[in-house]
C-alpha cells in the first residue's frame, strides 16, 4: 500500500513549477487573457521542450509515456500557473488517437503530436448542452464528416481535430480541410479559447477503435479537469492568504481576523483532502478499470464544484479589489468556471454517478 | 502508487478474520457476549499481538513493531465483526500513551494494566464552568498538605465521571507563576467523600457527562505526572491522541451506506426516493466528501507507513474538523429522509447504543444520532477551535489577536 506520489512524481511537479514560475507568470497570463487568442506560440515551444505534449504518449513517438496520473499531476500544476493555450485538448487529442488510432495513423501523428509540432484538440459539444454520444448527430459517410460541433478548445489554431461523431465513433480532420469553417465563440476564461465548427462534407478519416476508446477518452479529459481545478482553487486560496497578511485595516493585517482566518480554513479543508479523489480517479484510470468511469465523474463534480466554490468566497475575500478586472482573482475564477462547465457540469456527472452505483 | 496491501499484509487479514470469526461470540449475530467472554477474548487478542500494539509486554500489552498497516486492517476488521479493540474510552487511550511517555516507573506499574483491563476506569478533569477554549486559565486548585494534595474547585464536562475510578487532570499547583507553568498533571480517585459527581443532562435526554466538585478532595503527593508546573506540556500528548480518537473514516464510510439504504427505503411522492433527482444528486455530492476522506486517509496511512509524515501535516490537522462536519451533513440528509413519525418522535433516551452504533438504520436512529453528532463536533475542540489550529498550524496565519492577563 503506497497511495502516495514517487519521487518522479515529485521531481516532475517541482520541476513544472518551476517552469511556470519562469515561463509564465501572471502577468504573463493576462497578457494572454487579455489578447485576441490564448494561444501563444513561443510558450508552447517551451512546454514541448520540456516535455509537457507528449506526457502520455509511447516513447517510440518521443512521447514520456506516463500514466494519467502524471499527466493529472502536470495539469494540476498547469491550473495553478493559470497557463494560457490548448494542453487540454491536445492531450485528448494524443490519447484517442493513441488509443484509438490505427497504427499507420499513430506514426504519422503521434510524434509530430508529442514534439508539439502540431497542435491537437477535440470537438465534442453539440447544442444544448450534449456531452454525450448518445446525443450526438455528426456523421461519418464515405470519408466525409458532416454536422456541427460546439466549444472546440483552440480549433483555429488547431493542425488536427478528434471530431466525436453520432454514438461514439471518431473522426480526424486537419486543419484547413475544404468545408470546414471555424466559427469563433466568445469564451469567459480567456486562457482557453473556444470555438464552433460547422463541418459540411469535410474529409475526414475514421479512428479504428473510436467507439470503444471514447469512455477513456471521456475519463482522462474529466481526471485532468479536476485536477486543474484542484491547482487553480488551492493557488487562489494561498494568494488570498498572501494578500489577507499585507492589506492592513484597524492596524491589523485582515488575514488575523478570525472571521477571515475561520473562512480560509473552512476553505482549505473543504479542498485538500479532495486532492486524493483525482489521484485515485487517474490512478483507477491505469490500474482499477471497474473503477475508471464512476471514480472519475466522481472527482470532476466534486473538485470543479469545490473549486469554483473557493473561487467565489475568495473573489469577497478580497473586498472591492476583488470585483475588479485588474485584480487577477478572476482570472483563475472562470478557469474554475471553464473547468466546471466543459465536459458537463456536476449535475451531469452525479446523475451518472448515481445510474454507475445502480441506484 | 499502489493500493493493494501485497501478499505478506493480505495473509495477515485473513488470520485476524479466522481468528475473530473462531473466537469473538458476537461475530455471527449471536448474543452479545458478557464480561467474561469479553475479557478472555481480549487475553487472547493481546497475546496474539492484535490488541494494544504500542504497550510493552511488561505493561500488559502487545509490544509490537510499529505497522499501520497492520493497526489498519485490525480496525477495519475489528470494526466489521463488531469486537472491541482493546477497552474504549479515554483510559486506554489518552492516559496510557501519556503515563509511557511522562509517567514514572511506579505509576506505569500502578496503573497501566489495570486500565488496559478495564479493571481502573478514567475520567479526564479538564475543562471548567469559566475555563473551556481558554483551558489555560483554570481555577481548580490543588495544595500540598503532608504527603497529599488537597484539591478545590469545579470542572464540567467530564464524560463518564460517573462511571469512573480515577480521574486524570490538569489542576492549579503554583498560584504565583503565570498561566501555563501554574499547572500540574494530577491523577486522583473518584471514589472519596470529597468528589461530588453531578450528572448534566444533554439534549439528546441522557446524562453522560458531569460536573465534578471537590471539597477537599484528596491524592498522595506521588499522583503527579511530569513535575509541577509542567501539566500543559504533559496533556498535549493527550490532546493529540483525543484528536487521534475521532476521525474514524469506517465509521463515515458506514454512514453513509446506511444513507443509500435509507433513500432506497424511503418514499418521496408516492415513489422510492432514491428515483428523484435532487436524492440522487445529493447523495453523490456527499460521496464526493466521503470518498475524498477515504482515499484521503489512504494517503495518510501510507505517508505514515513510509515515514513520509511531514507531507501529509495539512490533511491530517483538518481530519476532525472534515470528519465532524460531514457527519453532520449526511444526519440531516438522513434526518430529512426519514418519515414524519420518525422526525418528530423523541430520541430514545435508553438507546446506549447510539454513540457507538454502527448503524444508523435501526427505529429512531436518525433522529438520536443527528442529536448525538453535536457532542462528537464540539468534544476535543469544538469547530471553531479546529478552524485556529487549521488556520495557524496548517495554514501559516498570525496568531489570534487576543488579550492575555
Amino acid at each position: 500500500m503506497d497511495f502516495g506520489l514517487s519521487e518522479e512524481q515529485e521531481l516532475l511537479q517541482e520541476t513544472l513549477r518551476d517552469f511556470v514560475a519562469r515561463e509564465c507568470p501572471p502577468a504573463r497570463v493576462r497578457e494572454r487573457f487579455e489578447a485576441d487568442g490564448a494561444h501563444d506560440p513561443a510558450l508552447w515551444s517551451a512546454m514541448a521542450e520540456v516535455g509537457l505534449c507528449g506526457l502520455c504518449l509511447p516513447e517510440d513517438c518521443g512521447g514520456a509515456q506516463l500514466e494519467l496520473l502524471d499527466l493529472a499531476l502536470a495539469a494540476e500544476v498547469l491550473g495553478e500557473g493559470g497557463v494560457p493555450g490548448p494542453f487540454l485538448g491536445h492531450a485528448l487529442a494524443g490519447l484517442a488517437l493513441l488509443h484509438a488510432g490505427s497504427e499507420e495513423q499513430r506514426w504519422r501523428w503521434l510524434p509530430r503530436l508529442a514534439s508539439g509540432e502540431a497542435i491537437g484538440s477535440v470537438a465534442l459539444a453539440e447544442p444544448d448542452s450534449a456531452w454525450e454520444p448518445e446525443r450526438w448527430a455528426a456523421r461519418l459517410l464515405e470519408g466525409r464528416v458532416g454536422g456541427a460541433k460546439r466549444l472546440v478548445p483552440h480549433a483555429a489554431v488547431a493542425d488536427l481535430i478528434v471530431v466525436g461523431l453520432a454514438g461514439g465513433g471518431m473522426a480526424l480532420v486537419e486543419r484547413g480541410a475544404e468545408g470546414l469553417s471555424v466559427e469563433p465563440f466568445a469564451g469567459v476564461d480567456g486562457t482557453r479559447d473556444l470555438a464552433g465548427l460547422c463541418l459540411d462534407a469535410v474529409p475526414a478519416e475514421a479512428l479504428p477503435g473510436g467507439s470503444e476508446a471514447w469512455p477513456r477518452l471521456r475519463d482522462a479529459g474529466l481526471v485532468l479537469l479536476a485536477a486543474d481545478s484542484f491547482g487553480s482553487a488551492w493557488k487562489l486560496i494561498r494568494d488570498t492568504i498572501d494578500y489577507l497578511g499585507t492589506r492592513r485595516q484597524f492596524g491589523t493585517p485582515l488575514v488575523q481576523f478570525q472571521s477571515v482566518k475561520h473562512q480560509l480554513a473552512d476553505l482549505a479543508t473543504e479542498l485538500e483532502p479532495a486532492r486524493s479523489l483525482y489521484w485515485y480517479a487517474a490512478h483507477a484510470f491505469d490500474h482499477i478499470p471497474a473503477e475508471a468511469e464512476r471514480s472519475a465523474a466522481l472527482a470532476k463534480a466534486h473538485i470543479t464544484d469545490r473549486a469554483l466554490h473557493v473561487a467565489r468566497e475568495v473573489l469577497e475575500l478580497h473586498g472591492g479589489i476583488g470585483f475588479t478586472w485588474e485584480c487577477d482573482v478572476h482570472l483563475w475564477y472562470k478557469r474554475a468556471m471553464w473547468n466546471r462547465a466543459f465536459l458537463g457540469g456536476p449535475d451531469h456527472h452525479r446523475e451518472r454517478c448515481a445510474r454507475l452505483a445502480g441506484w | 502508487m499502489d493500493l493493494s496491501f501485497g501478499p505478506e499484509h493480505e495473509r495477515f487479514r485473513e488470520e485476524v478474520r479466522e481468528f475473530l470469526a473462531e473466537h469473538w461470540p458476537a461475530g455471527d449475530g449471536g448474543p452479545p457476549p458478557g464480561a467474561g467472554q469479553e475479557a478472555s477474548f481480549r487475553a487472547l487478542a493481546i497475546e496474539r499481538g492484535y490488541v494494544y500494539r504500542r504497550i510493552p509486554r511488561r505493561y500488559g500489552g502487545s509490544e509490537q513493531p510499529a505497522d499501520p498497516l497492520r493497526e489498519d486492517i485490525l480496525r477495519r476488521e475489528f470494526f466489521a465483526a463488531g469486537a472491541p479493540l482493546g477497552i474504549p474510552g479515554v483510559g486506554p487511550a489518552m492516559l496510557v500513551p501519556t503515563l509511557l511517555e511522562h509517567g514514572s516507573e511506579e505509576q506505569r506499574e500502578e496503573f497501566v494494566a489495570p486500565t488496559l483491563r478495564g479493571e481502573i476506569r478514567w475520567c479526564q478533569g479538564y475543562s471548567e464552568p469559566g475555563s473551556g477554549s481558554d483551558l489555560a486559565s483554570l481555577q481548580t486548585r490543588a495544595e500540598p498538605d503532608g504527603d497529599e494534595w488537597v484539591v478545590n474547585g469545579h470542572k464540567i464536562w467530564t464524560s463518564s465521571a460517573h462511571l469512573a475510578d480515577w480521574m486524570f487532570g490538569l489542576f492549579r499547583t503554583e498560584p504565583g507563576e503565570p498561566r501555563h507553568a501554574g499547572i500540574s498533571y494530577l491523577l486522583l480517585p473518584m471514589r472519596q467523600p470529597g468528589v461530588e459527581v453531578r450528572p448534566l443532562r444533554q439534549m439528546t435526554g441522557t446524562a453522560e457527562f458531569n460536573e465534578v466538585f471537590f471539597d477537599d478532595a484528596r491524592t498522595p503527593l506521588r499522583n503527579i505526572v511530569g513535575r509541577r508546573g509542567q501539566g500543559w506540556k504533559v496533556s498535549r500528548t493527550t490532546l493529540v491522541h483525543e484528536r487521534n480518537m475521532i476521525g474514524d473514516p469506517a465509521r463515515v464510510q458506514n454512514l453513509f451506506s446506511d444513507l443509500v439504504e435509507l433513500a432506497r427505503g424511503a418514499r418521496l411522492g408516492g415513489r422510492p426516493a432514491l428515483e428523484d433527482g435532487g436524492v440522487r444528486r445529493r447523495l453523490v455530492e456527499l460521496e464526493g466528501y466521503v470518498r475524498a476522506q477515504q482515499y484521503s486517509g489512504y494517503r495518510q496511512l501510507s505517508a505514515t507507513a513510509h515515514g513520509r509524515e511531514d507531507r501529509t501535516r495539512l490533511p491530517t490537522l483538518m481530519n476532525k474538523l472534515y470528519t465532524t462536519e460531514l457527519v453532520k451533513r449526511l444526519l440531516e440528509f438522513g434526518y430529512d429522509l426519514i418519515d414524519s413519525d420518525e422526525s418528530l418522535a423523541a430520541p430514545d433516551e435508553n438507546d446506549a447504543r447510539a454513540r457507538l452504533a454502527r448503524s444508523a438504520n435501526y427505529p429512531g436512529g436518525w433522529t438520536t444520532q443527528y442529536l448525538y453528532a453535536h457532542g462528537a463536533s464540539i468534544a476535543g475542540g469544538s469547530p471553531n477551535i479546529q478552524r485556529n489550529i487549521i488556520g495557524e498550524r496548517g495554514l501559516g496565519l498570525p496568531r489570534d489577536l487576543r488579550q492575555t492577563p
